[in-house]
């Protein structure tokens, strides 16, 4: 048997034991909720689909050069990544710390806040970015064309699933009570949601609304998604990458920060 | 940096598996912990019983670095605490006092997430979770949702939950509270059992017979401080002495053996429906009439933490 002192006495940051832990439990947990996530998941978006794309459809034909079908069919995207990744990360966490107690187990064995926050948030992400993917099948049903593209596009449902998985953990974090949840839902992710280039192009809107459009990552999601689809766009889709690389990083640090607060007295 | 004082080897006599010395842990202007001392050592089971609010659960806390202490040294397995918690936890299994299993998952599946955050390797995964189902006698419950299982079941779930990847040290937080009788003592044979292979235990408890049964040592708490330790016998007869007399009667009669008693030199505590009074096997005639018993944990218990709970 090794003693303490041919171990090491202290063990690293971010270890990989420590998040395959977390993200065993999530796997497993997931086994017996998949069928209601994939409910959800797939028939809001489709909704939104068919009331905008056949709503405004019928009143509007072509978008910003697109079928509106095509370019509601791109942006819903994002849309199926919010839901699925803010929404699962601030709910989810807050339950899990509140009512079941599983963090006060997780942090009892050997994975600090930093781990499991970043565990959940890949775990998170990773779920976003295949449920991203379902609003994009649906489309093609009513008519949007495959694309060599779209492949990316998990990918890109997977980093902007970071950000806002991490921006859910933060909420839960910070938030006292359920609740508090009401003021961000109303208050930020509402208005992201609708003025992101989803539904209409931010193009017609005024121009301090479209330079607000630019801090919106929900926007920058939006538009990787569509190029993706239609043609990639240079340097306007790197800086949209970047802009989600920072959103995710930013978000991750301060998730940790409000959980480490609210988990470590 | 290796520490220059390296911890002996495990099992020798005398090595501690907790040391805390002085450890304060404050909640604004409530010290829920003060200037606490606690040993541990490797192989015994130490019991820590208090009142609700003495401290039990935040020292509990702070050995898993949940809670940062304010003051003190704390260690756990060698491992000096907050610094090295991660190393010291990745031999402790910890028991919450609030059941938090994963209540859609099976018996078995939440035993596989354990073996995998307490990281057992991989060819020994099967094995650790067959000898925890036997252990916590649930081998025919196994595919079981948790959700289906009694609230003993749980408990002792939770418990070989705690046990998946042999730790040397068991933390366990209020094992038994709010069970019934049966479930309680079905839980103290699984106690002792892992007691009886050598593991070391740290147990918090209000239920004074728990303590007593179990534990080689006891460790009063009161207002986050101590204030008594030793085995439950040693502190019985250093507090209460070994024959207490029990006496009933109207509340009038219970003031006026209170006061008999007081100036007959003898120390009695209140039960709530008699006096008992202490140290009457040195008594002879001072000691009033009643029912003789030995004297017990609970007259050392309500002696020095209070009559009152506040």
């Amino acid at each position: 048997m090794a003693t303490a002192a041919e171990r090491p006495r202290k063990l690293g940051r971010l270890e990989r034991p420590a998040l395959t832990g977390v993200l065993v439990r999530e796997i497993v947990n997931y086994s017996s909720y998949w069928r209601s996530a994939t409910f959800s998941s797939t028939v809001e978006p489709t909704i939104y689909l068919l009331a905008f794309g056949f709503g405004f459809g019928s009143l509007v034909s072509r978008v910003a050069g697109y079928d509106y079908v095509e370019f509601v069919g791109t942006g819903i995207v994002a849309t199926a990544v919010l839901f699925s990744s803010a929404f699962a990360a601030m709910f989810g966490t807050f339950i899990k710390y509140q009512f079941q107690h599983t963090y006060d187990a997780i942090l009892a064995a050997p994975v600090d806040t930093e781990e499991l926050v970043t565990a959940e948030v890949l775990w998170v992400a990773s779920r976003a970015g295949v449920y991203g993917c379902v609003p994009l099948l649906v489309s093609m049903v009513f008519g949007l064309d495959p694309s060599w593209g779209m492949l990316s596009v998990p990918f890109i449902g997977f980093l902007a699933g970071f950000g806002w998985a991490c921006f859910g953990i933060m909420i839960a974090g910070f938030a006292k009570s359920i609740d508090n949840f009401n003021y961000v839902i109303s208050a930020v992710l509402t208005p992201l949601f609708l003025v992101a280039g989803t539904f209409f192009p931010l193009d017609g809107l005024p121009r301090w609304a479209q330079i607000a459009g630019e801090f919106n990552p929900l926007h920058h999601c939006v538009e990787l998604v569509r190029h993706a689809a239609f043609g990639w766009e240079g340097w306007s889709d790197a800086a949209s990458v970047a802009a989600l690389v920072a959103f995710g990083l930013v978000t991750w640090r301060v998730a940790i920060y409000a959980m480490e607060r609210k988990l470590i007295d | 940096m290796p520490p220059p004082a390296l911890p002996l080897l495990p099992g020798e006599p005398g090595e501690l598996a907790i040391r805390l010395r002085g450890v304060v842990k404050r909640y604004g202007p409530i010290t829920a912990v003060d200037r606490l001392d606690l040993d541990v050592p490797l192989g015994t089971c130490v019991g820590l019983l208090g009142p609700n609010g003495a401290g039990k659960s935040t020292t509990m806390r702070l050995l898993t670095a949940q809670s940062i202490a304010d003051e003190g040294e704390l260690e756990v397995l060698g491992f000096r605490l907050p610094a090295e918690s991660k190393a010291a936890r990745a031999q402790c299994g910890v028991t919450p006092q609030l059941d938090n299993l994963d209540v859609t998952l099976t018996v078995e599946q939440n035993l596989l997430v354990f073996t995998h955050l307490y990281r057992v390797g991989r060819s020994e995964r099967r094995a650790a979770i067959e000898t925890a189902l036997k252990l916590a006698n649930l081998v025919d419950r196994r595919d079981s949702r948790v959700d289906k299982l009694s609230g003993g079941m749980r408990r002792r779930l939770l418990i070989a939950r705690a046990l998946v990847h042999r730790p040397r040290l068991v933390l366990l937080d209020e094992p038994t509270v709010g069970l019934d009788p049966q479930v309680r003592q079905e839980l103290w044979a699984l106690i002792d059992a892992l007691r009886a292979e050598g593991t070391t235990i740290l147990m918090s408890t209000h239920y004074i017979e728990e303590a007593q049964r179990l534990a080689d040592t006891v460790l009063i708490m009161s207002h986050g401080q101590r204030v008594a330790a030793g085995p439950p016998a040693q502190l019985v007869a250093e507090h209460a002495g070994s024959e207490a007399v029990e006496v009933y009667g109207s509340p009038g009669r219970l003031t006026e053996v209170e006061a008999e008693a007081a100036a007959a030199g003898l120390r009695t505590r209140r039960t709530g429906t008699s006096i008992s009074v202490l140290g009457v096997e040195g008594a002879d005639g001072r000691a009033p009439e009643g029912e003789r018993r030995p004297a017990n944990l609970e007259d050392v218990f309500v002696l020095l933490t209070g009559e009152q709970i506040d």
